[in-house]
């Protein structure tokens, strides 16, 4: 069997992804959970002293609170087959990322396990983050030093 | 309109869920080339200017989604280079987004300290 066939049967047997289930899945799980964040903004709009310019940080690490809970006690990986890119792609997911690599390598010890791997799942999304927003910022100044654009 | 506000929040937070969705089943990416890529395009639509005005009209639809990292981190570039020059872009960088990344490391620690590995995910 040459690589051709064994192409051909792969794809015979693979099944075909479903992408509007994955698409309606996705949107209404990352939905909820922005829904959910958004009520967490108004708590802390109405009960502590937060203005809807400063309200992103308290939310976003409510919302890693939670995520580690419900990592903790397996229920993300769960939430996680059914939803997609809807778990993955709000903060909650990151949160995710990083507590399942820490509690996986808590047996290899605190410093070399947990400490040296807590951003083995996250750390691509800080490294490309950072290094675009170093970039982008760069381009920006150049452009206004230039007198191309404004602040 | 409270009810309006938060269907803003559902539809905008569901409709960049569903760009990373097409990302992973349509572009074939792994979820962590989605991540990456959603994060660069944070980025790149805040130093367009384009990030902000979508915060306001969708709240936490626009801020919980990764994309807001990348917006977090470059607008605290921006806001930093405008004030000191050069020297702001690399000084900026965390002035905005740290509790996401801070929030992940101490929950990240309490939980390896409280929680046992589930062993092998079969």
């Amino acid at each position: 069997m040459d690589q051709q066939q064994y192409q051909q049967i792969e794809d015979k047997i693979t099944p075909p992804t479903p992408y509007l289930k994955n698409i309606i899945k996705a949107f209404l799980i990352g939905g909820l959970i922005c829904t959910i964040g958004h009520a967490i903004t108004y708590f802390y709009i109405i009960f502590f002293d937060f203005t809807e310019t400063t309200v992103g940080n308290p939310t976003a690490a409510t919302m890693v609170f939670l995520a580690m809970l419900l990592t903790g006690f397996g229920l993300y990986r769960k939430l996680g087959q059914v939803a997609g890119a809807g778990s993955a792609v709000p903060v909650t997911g990151f949160g995710n990322a990083v507590v399942s690599a820490a509690i996986e390598h808590k047996t290899e010890g605190l410093v070399l396990g947990v400490g040296g791997n807590i951003f083995k799942l996250a750390g691509s999304v800080i490294v490309f983050g950072v290094a675009s927003a170093f970039f982008v910022a760069l381009i920006k100044l150049i452009l206004v030093s230039m007198g191309v654009v404004e602040w | 309109m409270i009810f309006i506000d938060f269907l803003l929040a559902f539809v905008i937070g569901g409709l960049i869920c569903v760009i990373g969705q097409l990302l992973m089943d349509v572009g074939k990416l792994t979820p962590a080339h989605t991540l990456s890529t959603l994060v660069v395009a944070g980025s790149i639509l805040a130093g367009l200017g384009w990030y902000e005005p979508l915060i306001d009209l969708a709240g936490a639809g626009a801020t919980i989604p990764i994309t807001s990292f990348g917006n977090a981190l470059t607008s605290g570039a921006i806001a930093e280079a405008e004030k000191h020059g050069w020297v702001g872009v690399l000084t900026g960088m965390f002035e905005v987004t740290s509790s996401g990344i801070s929030s992940a490391i101490v929950f990240g620690f309490i939980a390896a300290l409280i929680f046992k590995p589930k062993g092998k995910v079969n």
